[in-house]
């Protein structure tokens, strides 16, 4: 399964994607980058007159590159539209703000993929290489064939 | 009765605030009367698999809804062995 398999099979659209492109995969983990575009709708109101990315979409960010992008690499074949997909926990901290425009890098490392659930250990760093935020997040990928 | 404490222990740290340790019982029902997540029931697994050094299948995680049916599920891993 290559990059351009798994980006097709993500099951989300505008306005609420945040992959561009992935860089690396393999059994243990995953890279993908995404360019924050500043027309982005909740910048007008996070904040008033100072934009800034709300840590929510920070999470978002790396749990769809790190955890489904990663999900349905290691799924390989299994992954379609009936998936059953849900983030069911995350533990993160945020370093530094990140502006609208900016690019980052999401690296995700596996903790563990067994019954359905994906753990992993989720790095976003800044064009500079800086640590934004990282932290813990799982989540349920489940086919449902022939159940 | 070792291996309830153990498995107790365990299930401890999963629970939700509303639900207190003394309530874990042989046959209290992980989901129904525990409160536990479905995700959470996982990590419990994993964190069975290291405590007894076992490994679980997925029919061994469809079976285990109820503290009993763990121990039992536990005691014949450790007896294959």
């Amino acid at each position: 399964m290559n990059f351009k398999d798994i980006l097709g099979l993500l099951p989300y659209s505008e306005p609420f994607i945040f992959v561009d492109q992935l860089i690396e995969v393999s059994d243990e983990g995953i890279k993908g980058k995404y360019t924050f575009p500043p027309n982005l709708p909740f910048y007008r109101g996070h904040f008033e007159g100072n934009p800034v990315t709300p840590g929510a979409i920070l999470t978002e960010c790396c749990a769809q590159i790190g955890v489904v992008c990663l999900g349905i690499y290691l799924m390989g074949g299994q992954f379609d539209k009936k998936t059953t997909i849900a983030l069911t926990s995350s533990e993160m901290e945020f370093l530094i703000p990140l502006y609208p425009g900016e690019e980052v890098v999401v690296e995700s490392k596996k903790v563990y993929f067994r019954f359905n659930k994906l753990k992993c250990k989720v790095y976003m760093r800044n064009q500079k290489g800086e640590l934004v935020c990282n932290g813990t997040i799982a989540g349920i990928l489940k086919t449902n064939h022939g159940r | 009765m070792e291996n309830f404490e153990q498995l107790k222990g365990i299930v401890s740290q999963y629970l939700p605030d509303d639900v207190d340790a003394s309530q874990i019982k042989m046959d209290s029902d992980f989901i129904q009367e525990l409160n536990i997540n479905s995700a959470n029931l996982v990590d419990i697994v994993l964190d069975v698999e290291d405590a007894f050094d076992i490994r679980l299948e997925n029919e061994d995680m469809d079976g285990m809804q109820t503290v009993t049916d763990a121990l039992r599920i536990i005691d014949i891993k450790i007896a294959e062995k």
